[in-house]
């Protein structure tokens, strides 16, 4: 199983090509509402990709307030 | 449908309805692709008369309050008619609080039960305020897994099957239904005592416009603690025997999928979702090669000329066949609400055969206040009042603009605990909604702006600045207030709302870097929602009244002759 570090890097990556930002641009703890100014069903659509990548299933509600790369990759390790 | 006129409360028109539609379809609870459950109303009854037992013998009873915090699921609306057939009152909470804001509510309420999903209570239940709660004797919770810690509380599914019938307990129209939070987690709880008449009535007034009948499916996206999902995905479809889908995602994949798969019939969505959703289909016009994108544009332009007097479904449902097809063919209107939605989106839809039911109206005044009824569509409105609503504009400046005044059955018997706000809301039986507006010569109101110091997302939610303030307590300034930007600036406009956090500085202190970050730390602690956009820099001692409370009018008009675009910095 890959470590939180790995899956944390992966999520950064994957958002950056999601959203179209340079290698490097994002780091753990970036609120994304923030730092790449989308609402909540940009992020649905984030988690979406986020799924497929990593062939698992996150409800709404285990992302439900989460706002930062850092906490989310906690939750999509816990399901790996 | 069922004559609501003849009924003294919410739960005894939907045990008649439980009855009378027994074998129509109820419920359909979908996650993502996969049905997961399919209930007739004789099943849905079986469902929730256990669990109505349960409570009662939990020592639940006529009058008593039960919170319900939930996602969008069908188990929230089996919950609510267990409680409505026990005689009591809801206390339905957005699911999205923190677990700070729930228990606070929680309490404020009495509620002495609470239905809630495993994921939230495993949150709830190791938060220390769960020792205030001092009401709340049982704790029932769905979903959780085989071998969890129920931390006190009981299994929800384990409610089922054969038991002794529960006793159903009637109420009179007067007698509180439920208790809705307008807003209020952080500051002063704003809780909406509902009536069973307000609801009766609401529903009569809306299904008159908006008809439900067996058949009809409802699809369900918005959680039912939403006023316009209790109204239009639940008491109004289960009166008329009509299905209510529930989809457990908000995901867009999913939702386009659920119109298709179930022939949707009405849906309701916040002006976010809408918007999200004309994007959407415009990035797919877009696409079209130019000569398919032209006729497509000469269809559009047809059906909008051809129902411009009023929806035909039928010729839309023709000319724009696949558009409507992307919708399951059978969508009658998109329900939206909970916020202002702008002219053009509305107008997007309604050129494509789509009706978009659009409004206005507030919780303390029973979900709806106005309505669209598309006698002609206009989007450059929120439409005309429901039946039986009285809609004044008080005290009208020079150009006709006034506050929105109210008055009607389905308006709240007043906030909960707290007489004296009722009182200041309530003057004479006239709601005042804090809202500004004026009626064209056709009766259609338009909104113009708030008299109050607050904002409405795009996603429904209310924001009081003082319900946000608390996280930037010990900010080292000298005092700080954060307010609505059009409260201190009136602007004559609905959109771009935003809250700022004025500051005074101690003598001698400078506006460094270190202090922009440390608020912008703290405002990245709310939700996303609830944060503020900008700081604004105020010289001078803030007003306060002999208790050392701020003065917030005075501040704000002393704010007010700043230069609003020089005068707010961005965060």
């Amino acid at each position: 199983m890959p470590t939180l570090e790995n899956t944390t890097q992966e999520v950064l990556t994957l958002a950056e090509k999601h959203f179209n930002l340079a290698p490097g641009s994002l780091s753990p703890g970036d609120d994304f509402f923030k730092k790449l100014g989308i609402d909540s069903l940009q992020t649905l659509e984030l988690l979406s990709r986020l799924e497929n990548h990593f062939n698992i299933e996150l409800p709404d509600y285990e992302v439900q307030g989460v706002s930062d790369f850092k906490t989310l990759a906690e939750r999509i390790q816990s399901r790996l | 449908m069922l004559d609501l006129t003849k009924y003294s409360s919410i739960g005894a028109a939907l045990k008649d309805a439980v009855e009378r539609f027994a074998n129509e379809t109820c419920l359909i609870e979908a996650d993502r692709e996969r049905e997961k459950d399919r209930l007739t109303y004789a099943e849905f009854g079986k469902r929730a008369l256990p669990l109505a037992r349960a409570i009662e013998d939990a020592g639940f009873s006529a009058a008593d309050r039960a919170g319900i915090i939930m996602t969008n699921q069908s188990k929230w609306l089996i919950s609510a008619y267990a409680v409505f057939y026990s005689g009591g009152a809801l206390v339905p909470l957005d699911y999205k609080l923190t677990p700070a804001e729930h228990w606070q509510l929680l309490e404020h309420s009495g509620a002495k039960i609470l239905i809630t999903e495993h994921p939230i209570w495993r949150q709830l239940s190791a938060h220390p305020a769960r020792a205030n709660a001092r009401n709340l004797q049982a704790v029932l919770v769905t979903e959780a897994p085989p071998n969890a810690d129920l931390s006190g509380a009981h299994r929800w599914e384990g409610f089922r099957g054969e038991t002794a019938a529960p006793q159903f307990a009637p109420r009179q129209r007067k007698d509180l239904a439920s208790i809705v939070y307008s807003s209020g987690t952080g500051g002063r709880p704003k809780g909406c005592m509902m009536t069973h008449e307000n609801y009766l009535e609401q529903c009569v007034a809306l299904t008159s416009l908006y008809p439900f009948w067996p058949g009809v499916c409802y699809l369900s996206i918005l959680p039912t603690n939403h006023a316009i999902d209790f109204m239009v995905g639940f008491f109004g479809p289960f009166t008329c025997g009509a299905s209510v889908v529930h989809l457990r995602t908000l995901r867009p994949e999913f939702v386009r999928e659920a119109f298709t798969k179930y022939k949707i019939t009405y849906v309701s969505l916040v002006p976010l979702v809408l918007k999200n959703l004309q994007k959407g289909l415009q990035a797919r016009f877009d696409e079209l090669a130019p000569g398919k994108r032209r006729i497509f544009d000469k269809l559009v332009a047809l059906n909008r000329a051809f129902t411009r007097s009023h929806p035909r479904l039928w010729l839309s449902r023709r000319l724009l066949k696949q558009v409507h097809a992307a919708f399951g063919g059978e969508l009658r209107a998109i329900i939206v609400g909970g916020a202002f939605t702008e002219p053009q989106t509305l107008q997007f839809f309604y050129d494509l055969g789509i009706p978009v039911a659009n409004g206005y109206g507030l919780t303390e005044a029973g979900t709806a206040i106005t309505v669209n009824d598309l006698k002609p569509f206009r989007a450059d409105t929120v439409g005309k009042p429901l039946p039986g609503m009285e809609v004044k504009i008080a005290d009208p400046a020079q150009d006709g603009v006034g506050e929105v005044w109210v008055r009607s059955k389905t308006v709240m018997s007043g906030y909960l605990n707290d007489p004296e706000l009722t009182a200041e809301t309530i003057v004479d039986g006239w709601l005042r909604t804090g809202d500004l507006g004026q009626f064209d010569a056709r009766g259609h109101l338009h909104l113009s702006g708030r008299k109050k110091n607050m904002i409405v997302t795009e996603e429904g939610k209310n924001i009081y600045p003082e319900d946000i303030e608390s996280v930037f307590e010990s900010l080292p300034v000298k005092e700080f207030c954060v307010f609505a930007a059009n409260y201190v600036w009136p602007k004559r406009t609905m959109v771009g709302e935003q809250l700022v956090l004025a500051i005074h500085l101690e003598n001698n202190q400078v506006f460094s870097a270190e202090l922009k970050g440390d608020i912008a730390q703290r405002n990245s602690r709310l939700l996303n929602y609830k944060r503020i956009h900008g700081i604004v820099l105020f010289g001078e001692d803030f007003p306060r009244t002999a208790s050392l409370k701020i003065k917030r009018n005075d501040l704000a008009a002393r704010l007010a002759q700043l230069d609003r675009d020089h005068a707010i910095l961005p965060l």
